[in-house]
């Protein structure tokens, strides 16, 4: 695993969001070509982690830096690292009225996507197309809008907050197998409570996260059948957790 | 015929009850006549400037003309091919044409309401008068323009349309000024009779200059089964901009719609609203009003919905953005009702683009500026407005000019 290079390099990041510290010295490190999956407890600071990958003005760094292939992208605008090969599917997209799904799209697409083919794999109906962004989107359609539209932004890197959560069965195999498809070629980073999604994508490594810190890596399904089984309650009594806590 | 001159004489010095209040003894009445002309043979400057409110001076895609600059009517008249369907002259011909006419005449709105009003009365520069015919429907839209080619003139319009019943027809007005003319007053008096089972579309676009002062005055009567659709495009500066046009829905089944975009920028005053009355059994009414304020633009955007007719009901939506720290957009939504059962409803939201919007469009690649321009032309987005075809491209062209010149 050494040898591959790293696409996502992050060393000692510190983020405040608003006020309050949201990630606390934070190390990770993806290579090149794998699937990462991010778990922790609700509020632990995932969606923070991703909203400061993409360097979201809200987000205020205090120490650290992250860097993308080799660049170091600390100080880079949003859409500079959108371009140079990062996307997210977020867990809460904005309703933007006024502004079509379809209009995202086609920038995305730049024509090299075939919009026809998209909306089969993520089975959004054509007619989403016209649709004001996320405007009166059920929750499932939220999930498949955004993946439909990181399938046609097509970034190297690819990270989905929570893709399964509210999604129906059905819906559920085939956002799972169009994921698992487009990270085959890609390296990623997923986001789950309930590990769904983890029956259709292969992913190679499991991190969980505590109070903005990373507190133990290892291998996915080992790790995600010990938190089904007891919970982040027992999370809580490890040491390493412990000291995260006390040091925050 | 030209009633209470002499209230009017007393008229002249109230304020109106909205907006800055104007010395109207600033602006000055000299206007050298201009002779009438076809309207393709007007000079390419004026005709410029008149395209860029919506008057095709080459006619095409339009059934007939009215061309007024300053106080004289250059031009008016059907194209042939709609010759019958409708009729177009200026206002002073039509009164003397037809005795009938005065009974339209200061009916809806009141000569004496204000200071601007009892200007149109007393110094009254033609204004054109159009009549659609009974059971004619005219495809392509009407215009006029109202233009003002000289420095600090103040030019007082008396406009009369008539839909005769069972007619349907669309009017394009567009109101500009000669690229040298900076500033200057515009009053505009506008009634409008929507007989039974007739439809107009009334189409109004503004494109003064930056020292404008603008006090249009208009007022509508619809008849059973009517439908008005009136629409407001003021995307260019003005120094102060006041009107508060009323929909007297009297006619049984009735509906009107009032759709306003609005674009405040540099230094502009705006305080546009509309009224809705509903007084017919089953009459609806919809006010829908998009501003945006950039600079220091002063925007106060009112509605009042009156339900009068225990089977009425309005809406009154109005969303205005501000793009500026400087600039403010003060939403005053107001619904009367005067009898049970009429159903009133309103919502408002004023605020700025919302940062997260933004973060959203540049995670997929959008740099700030084309985020921006991609929310505010959203929000101004015209494609829900009852607005013709002929003009719905080009009063988004407008739309975009002015939101990219905005940023
Ligand atoms: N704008 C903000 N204002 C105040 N607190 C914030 C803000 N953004 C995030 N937080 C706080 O930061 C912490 C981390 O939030 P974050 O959204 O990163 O959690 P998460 O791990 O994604 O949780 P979940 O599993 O519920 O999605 C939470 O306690 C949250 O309330
Ligand atoms: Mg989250």
């Amino acid at each position: 695993m050494g040898e591959r290079l790293a696409i996502l390099t992050i060393e000692d990041l510190t983020v405040k969001i608003a006020g309050k510290k949201v990630l606390n010295g934070l190390n990770l490190e993806v290579p090149e070509g794998e699937t990462h999956v991010l778990l922790g407890p609700n509020g632990s600071g995932k969606t923070s982690l991703i909203m400061s990958i993409l360097g979201f003005p809200s987000c205020r760094i205090l120490s650290g830096r992250i860097q993308f292939n080799g660049t170091d992208i600390t100080a880079m605008p949003t859409n500079e690292r959108a371009r140079l090969g990062i996307g997210v599917a977020f867990q809460n997209p904005p309703p933007i009225k006024g502004v079509r799904l379809g209009d995202v799209f086609r920038h995305l697409a730049k024509g090299e996507a075939d919009e026809i083919k998209l909306t089969r794999t993520t089975n959004i109906p054509m007619e989403f197309l016209e649709r004001d962004l996320n405007v009166g989107f059920s929750g499932g359609e939220l999930k498949r809008a955004e993946i439909f539209q990181l399938l046609a932004q097509r970034p190297s890197f690819a990270i989905f907050d929570e893709p399964d959560s509210g999604v129906d069965v059905e819906n559920l195999k085939i956002i799972g197998k169009a994921i698992s498809e487009f990270l085959k070629r890609r390296s990623g980073l997923l986001i789950t409570h309930l590990g769904h999604i983890l029956r259709y994508v292969r992913a190679d490594v499991a991190h969980v996260m505590f109070y903005g810190v990373i507190a133990c890596s290892g291998e996915p399904s080992k790790i995600f059948n010990l938190i089904m089984k007891r919970g982040y309650k027992w999370c809580e009594k490890c040491p390493k957790v412990k000291r995260i806590r006390r040091k925050r | 015929m030209p009633k209470g001159k002499k209230d009017s004489q007393k008229a002249i010095r109230k304020p109106a009850a909205f907006g800055p209040d104007l010395d109207i003894r600033g602006f000055s009445r000299e206007a050298a006549p201009w002779p009438s002309c076809p309207v393709s043979s007007l000079p390419e400057d004026i005709a410029q400037r008149a395209l860029s409110a919506g008057v095709r001076t080459d006619e095409v895609d339009r059934a007939g003309t009215y061309f007024q600059i300053d106080r004289s009517a250059v031009f008016k008249g059907m194209k042939k091919t709609f010759g019958g369907k409708a009729e177009i002259l200026s206002t002073k011909d039509a009164l003397k044409k037809y005795r009938w006419a005065r009974n339209y005449w200061w009916k809806l709105v009141d000569a004496n309401m204000d200071k601007y009003t009892a200007l149109a009365n007393l110094r009254w520069d033609q204004g054109y008068f159009i009549r659609v015919l009974k059971d004619q429907k005219i495809e392509l839209p009407l215009q006029a323009c109202m233009f003002i080619s000289r420095e600090n003139f103040n030019q007082n319009v008396h406009n009369l349309i008539i839909a005769e019943p069972g007619s349907e027809a669309q009017i394009i007005t567009g109101c500009a000024v000669h690229p040298n003319i900076q500033s200057g007053l515009h009053v505009g008096i506008s009634e409008f009779y929507v007989k039974k089972d007739a439809k107009l579309t009334f189409t109004m676009i503004h494109n003064w200059a930056q020292n404008f002062h603008v006090r249009p005055r208009s007022a509508a009567l619809l008849e059973d089964g009517a439908t008005f659709v009136s629409n407001y495009v003021c995307m260019k500066s003005v120094k102060s901009l006041q009107m508060y046009p009323v929909a007297y829905c009297k006619g049984a089944n009735s509906r009107v719609s009032f759709n306003t975009i609005l674009h405040g920028a540099k230094n502009s005053y705006l305080d546009v609203g509309s009224k809705v009355v509903l007084q017919g059994k089953g009459s609806r009414g919809e006010v829908i009003a998009r501003a945006i304020a950039t600079e220091n633009a002063q925007i106060k955007a009112r509605g009042l919905l009156v339900g009068e007719n225990e089977d009425s009901r309005a809406h009154l939506e109005c969303r205005g953005l501000l793009l500026s720290d400087q600039a403010s957009i003060h939403a005053i939504p107001e619904l009367v009702g005067k009898v049970e059962g009429t159903e009133l409803s309103h919502e408002a939201a004023v605020g700025k683009i919302a940062e997260e919007q933004i973060q959203y469009l540049m995670a997929r690649g959008f740099s700030e500026s084309e985020a921006e321009s991609l929310i505010i032309r959203g929000f101004m987005n015209v494609g829900t407005f009852g607005l013709p075809d002929a003009l719905k491209e080009e009063i988004k062209k407008m739309v975009d000019a002015s939101i990219a010149g905005a940023l």
